[in-house]
């Protein structure tokens, strides 16, 4: 590998390295940086939030403010926290599992990572326009996001433009890099199963997203431009609105745990010291979960008033989803069965996950049936059932990913101590945050709601202080991260037990330049 | 090098492609409404006269009016609701007037309930057709020549027509007021 | 042991309203209909199946984390496939959700059969109220919270029903079925009654129904559930359901208390009588948005408070109030209120907060305005 880097020039010095990279570790690192940014800023929305939760009355902001907080949250943890956090991800892991020496595409790589500082930018000063931010909630329904709209919506608008041009041209780079630059001998059912999941991820953001740029568009110029797209009196529908939305938003919500996924895959086997159980249905099942992820949108919609025959096909395609989405859980059960487990904090987050996004997919297996639905619709059960498979699912993974390849980044070991502090203070946390939501969601308080009846009163002041404790942990993260990239003992180049895989064959930390010259996969 | 290139084009179109499939997706939304009576939506346009009358049951149509929130119009059905049998031609007449002191115009949007059932009612001829101008103050009654098919499914005996009336007054008529 | 009993029955009367009150708050209300009793019961059935499967999932993975520890010296195996429990896990699943798909499709199909409905309502959307219209009864009136505000902003001690009270309830009969159709005047409101098990989108131009056929005489309380904009939280929905003999009653109350609004749009008011009546009237339709002190919502809602057209030009500001103003969140009052609280409305906007104009418009004014071309 030393021949190899020495072949290269080192990064160039300053600003300049960062703004002119194309090196798929550093543009990694980067989108990592950014989500973790976007992620204290959405999460300190989020505590503004619980603040005012915190008991009845209105205390701390306006509900219009409460408004544009909910919907800021949502726009900046999905698109801003999430989505980037996994892009980072792919950027760093993909080449290194595939034995490439970068991405595919490297300049289209650079200008993906950098169209989004510019597109939070945008999205985050409309809060100080005139009128305030987007205050219709995340899924922006029309017509409270079109006719009934700040000014500011256009600013909007143009955000969700460059988020999702980011988001295709960062899909496209992945999918060109896996079909393309595998090590010789890697066929497919070869792949590590964090690039499977990334490559049917990258797919769903080639099909969906484009969809949410033409939705944001039939806004765009209904507001501006007289066209009816979802106003009635023009011959319209706002129906339609949230049709185009959820045949985006259905998928994304896979798109947001199907790297996930990923990464349990890697994370458990390492730690169970045993290669993973059923890796074919693992794909075939991730596969399946993508396809049925475009026929089941309309479950968002319960309520609208969709014939009978709609209701009944979207409730059984939504069921069903629970088969492959189980046959995983299995898998990751049976793989621990058997196994000579230790419990680094990357396993504590990986079986955190399992155990918590299961919950959550219990609840969403309850959604899922259409006639208690209407009970449960926009309600914090609703709350409930999706940050428990966002937050211990998606972020969880997330963390897990950091800690498990933190070595091979900085080539410092983290400091055990911290991780599992950071761990039980977060899984504390977020227990106490999102369940009693299950409870007040179910009594009858509705979603997005700056204030509340007397008898949510008690749980949601423990939801209040759990978020605080969920977010003040996050600080543990933030410096366990830092102490790790400056000091720490020096990780080996394959610092944990069980792992497999290219990227372990590579020194810590991974030199700017790897496998210049392919590997070979037996 | 080449086929990296072929294969981001490609992937390019495909996503300009689903760009272009939201739109396309507006009008199958209309094709899928129409078959279905999603949302109650029903066409625009005269349907064909049917000539079977089906005289052994009865079916009862509400009329309901609701005038979109800043359209200042008055919009009321004259009878709340006409019962006949399915396949003959009914009329209902609702009156309208502007409130204002300015010419308006005013588009009515119609919607019926159940959604199993708006498949069957068909406007022969309907105000909701084209657009309505009314002069400052004017009154006028506006008529509604619809039926219902006989082929309705025995279970439905009641269907909702609504109108929905939007302001449809062009802005620079709004802004001189 | 019957002083034991005694004491238990004593202890457990005690502890009543505070059980049922835990229970309210843990789960899902099973409600007074039918429909509701069997979606409470289908969310029962698919809560202790997941429970189930929770156990035997969890309890294996646990067991095995416990079990195949490294630290007690597990050896790992090496396996790493199984067709058949692979199978298993596959078929199982898919039974399971039949057994679940069976009773859900039949209460749904029961809950979409709208016909023979004895009452029509016709529930419609405002940001932020119900209105609520008896088809071919004559009867209509607007729903508001009743909350005050000194309570929402905690300058007062909050009420048993803070949030979920109204000043006019939707009153129905017991044991009847009633048919609501449902709509908006502006943007997406959804109407909800959890007790009643009814929840349905508004949504505006289009109409949708649903139905429902209370058994028990009570008073139940909802919300408004989709995001509807600001005041999205206050606009609660409280349905009183009272026997057939009531109901008739409180039709007939209701449609006296109409014929009497309109004549008191036929006598004389005095300035005085029009302010106090307008200070109600703006608190109850005006002051969610241009607030309870007129100086509204800088850049969405325009101050009324020192406002030009308020303190000048009559003629122009009783033509808003009346018409609305096209492509703002300001609707036609014409529509949603008397015309004695306009001419209270306007009369009290003119002299209130050092508007001081001096200036009162007359019921009859306004009735002859809404009148004129007829």
């Amino acid at each position: 590998m030393t021949a190899a880097v020495s072949a290269h020039h080192a990064p160039v010095r300053g600003i300049r390295r960062w703004l002119y990279t194309t090196n798929h570790k550093d543009i990694g690192t980067m989108y990592l940086v950014f989500s973790l940014a976007m992620f204290f800023i959405g999460g300190s929305m989020a505590l503004v939030i619980r603040s005012e939760l915190f008991e009845p009355g209105l205390q701390m902001v306006e509900p219009e403010f409460f408004n544009q907080m909910t919907t800021m949250h949502g726009l900046i943890m999905v698109f801003g926290a999430v989505m980037p956090a996994f892009v980072g991800l792919a950027n760093w892991m993909i080449p290194l599992m595939i034995g490439a020496p970068d991405m595919a595409l490297p300049r289209l790589n650079n200008f993906s990572f950098w169209v989004l500082p510019f597109a939070f930018t945008m999205m985050l000063s409309t809060l100080l326009m005139d009128g305030g931010g987007p205050n219709f909630g995340w899924t922006f329904y029309a017509p409270l996001s079109t006719t009934y709209a700040p000014p500011s919506v256009t600013y909007f608008i143009f955000s969700i433009h460059m988020a999702g041009i980011s988001s295709i041209l960062g899909a496209i780079n992945i999918i060109v890099t896996i079909m393309n630059m595998r090590a010789p001998g890697m066929t497919y059912m070869k792949m590590p199963l964090f690039v499977w999941t990334w490559l049917i991820t990258a797919f769903l953001l080639v099909a969906v997203m484009p969809v949410l740029a033409g939705t944001v568009t039939m806004m765009l110029t209904d507001i501006h431009f007289g066209t009816s797209f979802f106003s009635a009196g023009g011959g319209g529908d706002p129906l339609l609105f949230q049709h185009l939305f959820w045949f985006f938003g259905h998928p994304e919500v896979y798109i947001m745990i199907l790297p996930a996924f990923g990464i349990i895959s890697q994370i458990v086997p390492t730690f169970s010291r045993k290669p993973l159980f059923g890796y074919a249905s693992m794909v075939y099942a991730t596969a399946s979960i993508a396809l049925l992820s475009f026929t089941v949108w309309a479950h968002h919609m319960f309520l609208v008033g969709l014939p009978l025959a709609a209701e009944l096909f979207f409730m059984y395609a939504t069921m069903l989803i629970s088969v492959p989405t189980g046959v995983k859980v299995f898998n990751w059960v049976a793989t621990m069965f058997k196994g000579s487990i230790s419990f680094e904090t990357p396993m504590l987050f990986s079986i955190a996950f399992i155990v918590l996004f299961t919950i959550g997919g219990f609840s969403g297996l309850m959604l899922a049936i259409a006639p208690a639905d209407f009970q449960y619709h926009d309600t914090y059960f609703v709350v409930a059932h999706f940050h428990y498979v966002l937050v211990p699912g998606a972020i969880f993974s997330i963390f897990a990913a950091v800690y498990y390849w933190l070595p091979k980044w900085t080539g410092h070991m983290y400091s055990e101590l911290l991780g599992k502090c950071h761990f039980w203070c977060s899984f504390i946390g977020v227990n106490l945050t999102f369940f009693p939501m299950h409870f007040v969601g179910l009594a009858g308080m509705p979603r997005r709601v700056p204030d509340y009846s007397l008898q949510f009163a008690d749980f949601n002041m423990i939801s209040s202080i759990g978020a605080a404790l969920f977010g003040l942990s996050q600080l543990i993260f933030l410096v366990t991260v830092v102490r790790c990239v400056l000091v720490g003992r020096a990780a080996p180049d394959s610092p944990w037990e069980g792992a497999q895989g290219l990227e372990w064959t590579v020194a810590s930390p991974a030199p700017y330049h790897t496998f210049s010259k392919p590997p070979l996969v037996e | 090098m080449t086929k990296v290139v072929k294969q981001t084009l490609r992937l390019m179109l495909i996503s300009l492609g689903m760009f272009a499939f939201g739109f396309a997706l507006v009008p199958l939304y209309d094709v899928f409404c129409d078959i279905t009576g999603l949302n109650g939506k029903v066409d625009l346009q005269q349907s064909e006269q049917t000539v079977l009358v089906d005289v052994d049951r009865e079916v009862t149509v509400q009329l309901i009016t609701v005038a979109n929130a800043s359209m200042p119009w008055r919009f009321e059905a004259l009878q709340h609701q006409v019962s006949f049998h399915p396949g003959e031609d009914v009329k209902a007449v609702f009156r309208v007037q502007n409130l204002t002191d300015m010419k308006m115009v005013g588009q009515a949007i119609p919607s019926v309930s159940p959604a199993e059932g708006a498949r069957y009612l068909h406007k022969i001829q309907c105000f909701c057709f084209e657009r309505q101008t009314l002069e400052a103050n004017e009154v006028r009654d506006m008529v509604v020549f619809f039926t219902v098919d006989p082929e309705l499914p025995e279970s439905i005996h009641k269907l909702s027509l609504s109108y929905t009336l939007f302001d449809m007054t062009p802005v620079d008529a709004v802004s001189s007021r | 042991m019957l002083k034991k009993g005694q004491l238990v029955i004593l202890g457990g009367t005690l502890l009543y309203p505070v059980t049922l009150f835990a229970e309210w708050e843990v789960n899902m209300e099973a409600g007074v209909t039918a429909v509701s009793r069997s979606i409470y019961a289908l969310h029962m059935q698919i809560f202790w199946i997941c429970v189930a499967i929770a156990v035997v999932v969890f309890g294996v993975m646990f067991w095995s984390i416990f079990r195949y520890r490294k630290s007690a010296g597990a050896k790992a195996k090496q396996f790493h496939e199984n067709t058949l429990v692979e199978l298993a896990w596959t078929i199982v699943p898919v039974l399971i959700l039949v057994a679940m798909a069976i009773p859900a499709t039949a209460t749904l199909t029961d809950m979409y059969n709208t016909d023979d409905s004895e009452i029509d309502v016709q529930i419609t959307g405002y940001q932020w109220k119900w209105q609520y219209q008896y088809l071919g009864e004559e009867v209509s009136f607007f729903s508001n919270l009743s909350t005050p505000m000194e309570q929402i902003s905690n300058q007062q001690a909050k009420g048993e029903h803070y949030l979920l009270e109204v000043d006019e309830p939707l009153v129905l009969p017991v044991g009847k079925k009633v048919r609501f159709l449902l709509t908006s005047n502006d943007v997406i409101h959804s109407w909800w009654v959890p007790a009643l098990a009814v929840k349905k989108d508004a949504i505006p131009g289009f109409i949708n129904e649903t139905w429902v056929n209370i058994e028990e005489e009570g008073i139940y309380r909802g919300q408004c559930t989709e995001l509807c904009g600001k005041n999205h939280g206050f606009m609660p929905v409280v349905v009183q359901a009272v026997s057939e003999q009531e109901f008739q009653g409180w039709l007939q109350d209701k449609r006296e208390a109409i014929a009497a609004e309109r004549a008191a749009a036929e006598r004389v008011w005095t300035m005085e009588e029009l302010y106090q009546r307008g200070e109600q009237a703006y608190l109850k339709n005006c002051a969610a948005c241009h607030q309870a002190g007129g100086q509204g919502v800088p850049s969405i809602f325009p101050a009324l408070k020192g406002n030009s057209i308020v303190r000048f030009d009559m003629k122009k500001h009783i033509d808003i109030v009346l018409h609305g103003r096209s492509g703002t969140a300001m609707p036609a009052f014409s529509a949603q209120m008397g015309a004695v609280d306009i001419a209270a409305v306007i009369t009290y906007e003119r002299n209130a907060w050092g508007n001081d104009t001096g200036e009162m418009i007359s019921p009859q004014e306004i009735q002859a305005l809404l009148n004129e071309p007829r």
